[in-house]
């Protein structure tokens, strides 16, 4: 059982933080930190990708003859873009939430719904 | 070298080298007319490559002259080709109509970057669509959905911002669920490459991180494509972006992302396991009637004119979908079909509803919220921007003669086909919510008394024309059908036979 | 910070070698660990160091928006100018081999141009964010 456990130690540790990630994109109302719960998620991506790759006892891949197993590049080449996009999201998603702090003056969910709200009640009713 | 046999790799090319040169110009003039020329040039490619399928078959182009499975491989079969002209089209129109429309919802010196975002998420669009390497359809979406949140935040109302940031969380998660299910197939298959995984999958399609990553990718597709629960992003998204932007998504974004879905289950799942093995179609067939009901009377009771037709989107992707749930070519034909059709009337819609704006704001005016109380009457002022509504109103109703009545023609053909008569009935029903809805408008503007002083303020022509383009597109293809049902059975045909 | 003396002088020792440690690990890239991901983004951050110590606007000075608007654009400018000088020397697009007469010389002349591509678009998106949002709270301050 115990080792079991350590033999899929990096599937545990990858799905740990997937869900820790979506939890708190999903529980969180703070845009900040929605943002930071999506980063862990993808992070996790990057995990499951690379994880896998990687043999035991292998080497970096280079062709050369006295050299026989080495670790799959592939992973590590796809992920480095999907760090890239990882990054141009997390940056992006910032620069929306500096741009909701200056036109709400808030960056809690709930309130910004509230005055969402509230601006829709009197363009349905403008006398009220 | 010559230029039919680059032309899959110039459709994307063309349109994703117009965004940095429109900002390396940082001139909207100038930036305008380079991305519109990239478009321009990705609809010829379009209309080469839909050309050229239907001489030579199914066409690989080999990135880097890499072969595959190893390399990236650009594939176009009828399919592809088919929602390759559909994209590429609608850019052609939207652009030349942003020129005018832009002008007064976004600040001018943002204008290049405007420009800059349309060319990347044209270039990303087009490149989910005909790339044949799973993962590069991440990149690509990624791509166009980054530049699509920049699109929707430039929209001058506050509530674009808050619209971006939700769709920014909803988008990344469903493109991050789909990269989770790629990484499960390459795990198991160690190929990328979508033909090659559709054939390495046939071996190991019962193991679990199969159905693993089937789960991911259909449930992260299902989000961009806006399938009845995971549609909260849409309708603030659509309402609150510039006009342009809301017509050009409506058209594109959601309908690609369907193209991807029908990919994965068709060209690298296969037949037996969405079909025979696992309930999907069942589920399917709960979510696509929830959508055409719940969606479509929420759109009756909305305020927002834009919101209404935001919601019925949502209602009409439901009939896309329903198409897949049938597993027959049939269904497959009408879902194919009426993902153009449909895209081609909501286009229309919202362009118009552009110029309506632009028409009631006046001179130099705060462009107004279009809701139904500002619309009364409006059918003597903007006597062709309303007319093309209804014209555009009635291909979602589905009224013969325009083209959502071909879709849901076929809809129901493949309904009947496999015997299940209460859907024909449900699809009858459900468009009688469409006629509520489109009915309110036709209340409002036509039959109600316009408010004092208002004289005739057509919208602008240079709105107008764009906009009325794709209202002739709606009702030609209603009437011809040769171009769009013929193309859509030869794509579902070949998806089929694949998939076998 | 401008007038913390030692932060000066470490920072002025420093960022020269920063500066060059970007362009050995773009140049090494071709032999060990390295690229234009990587240079780039050390270059920047090069930059952003510089502007931490003395102050957003010097380093505007030196590096201004319109460069780095530029550089952004340029380098995604340069990997596709090899994608399509791969198409105009008869290959497919991107196409490595027929950059040179010898096609291994070409693949290396190929992953030359591209990583430059790479590293000027990556510096030039880190020090555009990075100005974005310094900018943002200084201009709140000074309202």
């Amino acid at each position: 059982m115990i080792g079991e456990l350590f033999e899929h130690f990096s599937y545990l540790v990858t799905v740990f933080l997937m869900v820790t990630g979506l939890y708190i994109v999903i529980a969180r109302g703070n845009l900040i930190k929605k943002l930071v719960g999506l980063s862990i998620f993808q992070t996790s991506v990057y995990l499951l990708y690379i994880a896998p790759g990687k043999l035991l006892g292998g080497t970096a891949p280079i062709l050369a003859p006295q050299y026989g197993i080495y670790s799959n590049p592939l992973p590590h080449v796809l992920i480095l873009t999907a760090i890239v996009v990882g990054v141009a999201t997390l940056a992006l998603g910032l620069a929306l939430a500096v741009r909701i702090r200056e036109a709400y003056g808030t960056i809690e969910e709930d309130e910004i719904t509230a005055l969402d709200n509230a601006r829709q009640d009197m363009e349905r009713d403008p006398d009220r | 070298m010559s230029l039919s046999a680059h032309l899959p790799a110039l459709q994307v090319v063309l349109p994703l080298l117009s965004a940095p040169l429109a900002v390396l110009l940082r001139h909207g003039g100038l930036a305008f007319a380079i991305v519109t020329a990239g478009a321009w040039a990705a609809f010829a490619a379009a209309i080469g490559l839909w050309l050229q399928v239907g001489e030579v078959g199914t066409i690989s182009y080999h990135i880097g002259s890499w072969a595959p499975p190893w390399g990236i491989e650009y594939r176009v079969d009828r399919l592809a080709s088919f929602i390759l002209l559909l994209v590429s089209g609608t850019a052609a129109i939207v652009l030349p109509y942003s020129r005018a429309s832009i002008e007064r919802e976004i600040p001018r010196d943002l204008h290049y970057l405007y420009y800059a975002m349309f060319g990347l998420c044209l270039a990303g669009l087009l490149g989910i669509t005909i790339t044949g390497d799973a993962f590069n359809v991440f990149v690509f979406l990624e791509i166009s959905s980054l530049s699509t949140y920049v699109l929707i935040a430039l929209g001058r109302d506050r509530r674009a911002l808050a619209a971006s940031y939700r769709y920014l969380i909803m988008g990344t998660i469903g493109a991050t669920f789909f990269v989770i299910g790629i990484g499960f197939l390459y795990l198991m298959t160690g190929t990328l490459n979508i033909v090659d995984l559709g054939e390495r999958l046939r071996a190991v399609q019962d193991s679990r991180p199969v159905l693993v990553a089937l789960a991911f990718i259909t449930v992260g597709v299902s989000l961009k494509l806006a399938l009845f629960p995971l549609h909260q992003w849409l309708p603030n998204a659509y309402t609150y972006a510039p006009s342009a932007v809301t017509a050009f998504l409506a058209a594109t974004a959601t309908k690609v992302s369907i193209y991807v879905l029908i990919r994965f289950w068709f060209s690298v799942f296969g037949e037996t396991l969405i079909f025979h093995k696992l309930p999907l179609p069942q589920l399917m067939l709960g979510l696509s009637l929830a959508a055409m009901f719940a969606a479509s009377f929420i759109a009756i009771f909305q305020d927002n004119l834009k919101r209404m037709f935001a919601y019925s989107s949502v209602g009409q992707i439901g009939y896309i979908t329903l198409g897949l749930s049938f597993d027959s070519v049939h269904g497959l034909t009408a879902s194919i079909v009426h993902l153009f059709n449909h895209g081609m009337a909501k286009a229309a819609i919202f362009l118009l509803i552009g110029g309506m704006v632009v028409g009631l704001a006046g001179r130099g005016a705060v462009s107004p919220v279009l809701t139904f109380d500002k619309l009364a009457g409006l059918a003597k002022r903007m006597p062709l921007t309303c007319f093309g509504i209804v014209l555009a109103g009635l291909s979602l109703i589905g009224v013969p003669g325009t083209a959502g009545f071909v879709s849901k023609w076929y809809l129901i053909v493949a309904a009947l086909e496999q015997g299940q008569f209460w859907i024909v009935g449900a699809i009858l029903l459900s468009s009688l919510l469409a006629v509520a809805y489109v009915w309110r408008f036709v209340e409002v503007a036509y039959f109600h008394a316009a408010p004092e002083g208002s004289g005739k303020q057509e919208a602008p022509l240079g709105l107008l024309i764009p906009a009325w383009l794709m209202v002739i597109a709606t009702t030609w293809f209603g009437l011809d059908t040769s171009f769009t049902v013929g193309s859509a059975l030869e794509a579902a045909q070949q998806l089929v036979r694949v998939g076998k | 910070m401008e007038n913390n003396l030692v932060l000066r002088v470490v920072g002025k020792l420093l960022i020269p070698f920063i500066l060059l440690f970007a362009v050995y690990v773009q140049f090494h890239g071709d032999f060990g660990p390295g690229g234009g991901f990587q240079a780039g983004v050390i270059f920047a951050a090069g930059i952003v160091f510089y502007a931490i110590i003395f102050g957003l606007d010097q380093a505007r000075r030196i590096v201004p928006d319109r460069l780095v608007e530029t550089m952004l654009a340029l380098g995604v400018l340069i990997y596709a100018g090899v994608g399509v000088a791969g198409l105009f020397l008869g290959g497919n697009f991107l196409d490595y081999f027929v950059l040179d007469r010898n096609p291994v010389h070409g693949q290396h002349r190929g992953i030359f141009w591209v990583e430059v591509g790479v590293a000027i678009t990556v510096c030039g998106v880190m020090l555009k964010i990075f100005y974005m949002f310094a900018s943002r709270g200084q201009r709140e301050e000074d309202a």
